[in-house]
């Protein structure tokens, strides 16, 4: 008997009690809980996920297409980066001040290694899908956000999430958004710990500094 | 590591020693009564919680009581998706496996996020017997790692270090392992965490192999999920070649949308946040993205023998948050050391006795490591009744029965005049001498009243013939918690 026959076979002992004719879906699961939590506008659902982002030590800025070039720009110089890595797909705009003003940009190619990514300074990417309730980004490697691994070398992270097209409430409602197929990576501030006394501190092994841009229009 | 846990005492003799540790029941207390506050605050933000709390238990339930069909599903689904299914009865076989994978990489360095699982099967201790050095990467696992230690709570293994005893073992220990401690580390958590970022860098960057568990696998889709804080699970996750995934088979929900419940009930119950900050899901393996190769290991190791008992079963719905942990008045005094496996705690106490059995001293002592007042069930986010297993498990200890062991029945013989039935009395009368757990359990005890039998079977004796049961209290353990926040009144 293979192992997977093994184990199989002490599941279907183990339920003896479960009636031949019953189907997994006659175990009812009540889903009478909420889709969301609260009534807001679209507004205040924005403002919902600028609080929540805020207050796991996100930094959120605000801004309109036109200032967005301007404002990547800033926020780079001002963590003195001299690279940034960039996605496929990523909006060309986006980063033209910033390499205007000398910041070399380093593309999301599979060539670049790991220790590549090691040596180089911030990533811009957009995201799939931004929940409001829990202030969580949610990244699922496609256009403008590139492998998972471009949001996680690098110490600084710029993500733009477009409002209010890109922004859900809830947990429930982000999930619907997503294809498991792709490969997800959910983000709720920066790294963070609470490994010494239960105290949440951040900065541990993914970026230490994550800003937002909330994009709209 | 699991098997560092062999020959250790009885719970109430290992407990005795821990409660005398000055600095440890510090550490516990501060640690505990911290997160038991912003727990509480992040649950009370959702008003649906009690429905969340009910689907989440239902669907577990839907999982466990058609099992084979969904472990069918996962492997089908799994191996659509480009990654390779093994199966694993025991602790031996998983270990053979995961060695066996890792040796035909070629390498002999793995990086591992925290995983229940393979501190269950002792998968450290079996790499390091076939020459692989397992780098734990999670912060308490590194400090429990590089202290020689061993965990003693769910989320955070090192919950019984403070932040002093965490640089001095930095200070000492890190250059062993690779990059020394930085000089001058001070204590504050933030240079402790940079230390950590530092000296694991190095071994992320050269990874080839990749060792982790999940939080959930979804039979529909074969996604896999891993939640967690560092950053260093992502590591993990993404940056090695081949990724191995041990997972117990318990672990599966159905259906993608059943994500929805679990994401809310988890990190809430264990870190106390509305999100925490990394989860990774990930199906199969993708081109250029991540591992090219993805291995998935479903264990077996004893679950299979606790579903067998129907009112045991329901410890295999739990999700691992630690909850039960924090507001549990014995292992707040007894530490996590003294349930003498990776799963301290009330839950350790309803699932090592079902995973293991009951035949060794100490796990016979174990399902009396509890005041039975009920703070855990409160707690618990898939609603396991702890008191209903614990008073079920001690039934089963004192009076003996059928059971089932490695998926034969088996009749156990009552613990009377053995080894077992003195553990259980010495672990039932370290309760006695503990007036602040009785009475922190106590005040509890309302909730959970229809479990006390008037007198306990067997051991259980010890303390019901020693003193009246308490008379439940007028408030409930909601009301006493309200206003005491469990501060100021135990000792
Ligand atoms: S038993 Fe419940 S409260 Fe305890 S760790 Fe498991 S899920 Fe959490």
């Amino acid at each position: 008997m293979s192992s997977k026959d093994v184990v199989l076979s002490r599941v279907r002992k183990a339920l003896a009690d479960v009636p031949d004719d019953e189907q997994p879906q006659d175990v009812p699961v009540p889903r009478s809980y909420l889709r969301v939590h609260g009534e807001r506008t679209a507004v205040g659902t924005v403002a919902l996920l600028a609080d929540n982002l805020e207050d796991y030590r996100a930094l959120v800025h605000h801004c309109t297409g036109d200032e967005l070039p301007g404002l990547v720009a800033r926020l780079l110089a001002d963590r003195g980066a001299r690279t940034v890595v960039a996605p496929g797909g990523l909006p060309e705009g986006w980063l033209a001040m910033a390499v205007a003003d000398g910041v070399e940009r380093v593309p999301d190619a599979p060539d670049v290694t790991a220790r590549r990514l090691d040596a180089v300074d911030s990533v811009v990417t957009g995201c799939a899908v931004a929940v409001a309730e829990t202030g969580t980004l949610v990244l699922d490697a496609g256009a403008g956000q590139g492998r998972r691994r471009i949001t996680l070398v690098p110490d600084h992270h710029i993500c733009v999430v477009r409002v209010p097209e890109q922004v859900v409430d809830s947990v429930p409602q982000a999930l619907e958004q997503l294809d498991p197929t792709r490969p997800l990576t959910w983000i709720s501030g920066p790294s963070a710990t609470s490994d010494i006394e239960l105290d949440r501190v951040e900065g541990v092994h993914g970026p230490r500094v994550l800003e937002v841009v909330l994009l709209a229009g | 590591m699991s098997g560092t846990y062999l020959g250790m005492p009885a719970f109430p003799r290992a407990a005795a020693l821990s409660s005398q540790d000055k600095t440890l029941r510090g550490n516990l207390r501060h640690a505990t009564h911290t997160i038991r506050a912003k727990r509480a605050k992040a649950v009370d933000e959702l008003a649906d919680w009690d429905r969340l709390r009910e689907a989440g238990a239902a669907v577990k339930n839907r999982t466990l009581r058609h099992l084979d069909h969904y472990l069918e599903q996962v492997e089908a689904a799994v191996t659509a998706a480009g990654g390779q299914v093994h199966w694993a009865a025991d602790a031996a076989e998983a270990n053979r496996i995961v060695t066996g994978l890792v040796q035909a990489t070629g390498e002999t360095e793995v990086v591992k996020v925290k995983s229940m699982a393979t501190q269950e099967i002792g998968l450290n201790d079996a790499l390091a017997e076939a020459g692989i050095t397992a780098c734990e990467t999670d912060l308490a696992e590194l400090i429990v790692q590089l202290g020689d230690d061993l965990p003693s709570h769910i989320l955070v293994p090192a919950i019984h270090r403070n932040r002093s005893e965490i640089r001095e073992i930095f200070r000492d220990r890190m250059a062993d392992w690779g990059r020394p401690a930085p000089d001058g580390l001070t204590d504050t958590p933030a240079e402790l965490a940079e230390a950590a970022r530092l000296h694991l860098r190095e071994k992320f960057l050269r990874a080839k192999v990749g060792i982790s568990g999940a939080n959930f696998v979804v039979a529909e889709t074969g996604t896999l999920v891993v939640v967690e804080s560092e950053g260093n699970g992502r590591m993990c996750l993404t940056l090695p070649e081949t990724l191995i995934s041990v997972v117990g088979i318990e672990k599966i929900v159905p259906a993608w949308q059943d994500l929805e419940i679990f994401l809310q009930l988890l990190p809430r119950s264990s870190t106390a946040e509305r999100m925490n900050p990394y989860t990774s899901m990930w199906t199969g393996t993708s081109d250029d993205d991540g591992p090219r190769t993805f291995h998935l290991v479903l264990l077996d190791n004893g679950r299979t023998d606790t579903l067998a008992d129907t009112v045991g079963r329901q410890a295999l719905r739990c999700i691992r948050c630690s909850a039960c942990l924090n507001v549990c008045p014995v292992y707040e005094r007894a530490g996590g050391h003294a349930y003498g496996s990776p799963y301290p705690g009330p839950i350790g106490a309803i699932l090592t006795p079902q995973i293991r059995g009951t035949d060794s001293e100490l796990d016979a002592s174990l399902p009396y490591a509890s005041t039975l007042c009920g703070a855990c069930y409160e707690v618990c986010p898939v609603a396991i009744d702890i008191p209903e297993v614990l008073v079920h498990l001690r039934e089963r200890v004192a009076e003996g029965g059928e059971v089932t062991r490695r998926g034969t029945r088996v009749k156990v013989k009552p613990a009377k005049g053995h080894a077992a039935e003195r553990a259980a009395m010495r672990a039932s009368r370290w309760l006695l001498d503990r007036p602040g757990a009785l009475r922190a359990g106590q005040r509890a005890l309302s909730r959970s009243r229809r479990f006390h039998p008037k007198r306990m079977p067997g051991p259980g004796r010890a303390w019901t013939d020693s003193r009246d049961l308490p008379p439940a209290p007028a408030e409930s353990f909601r009301d006493w918690w309200a206003r005491t926040r469990g501060e100021g009144r135990n000792p």
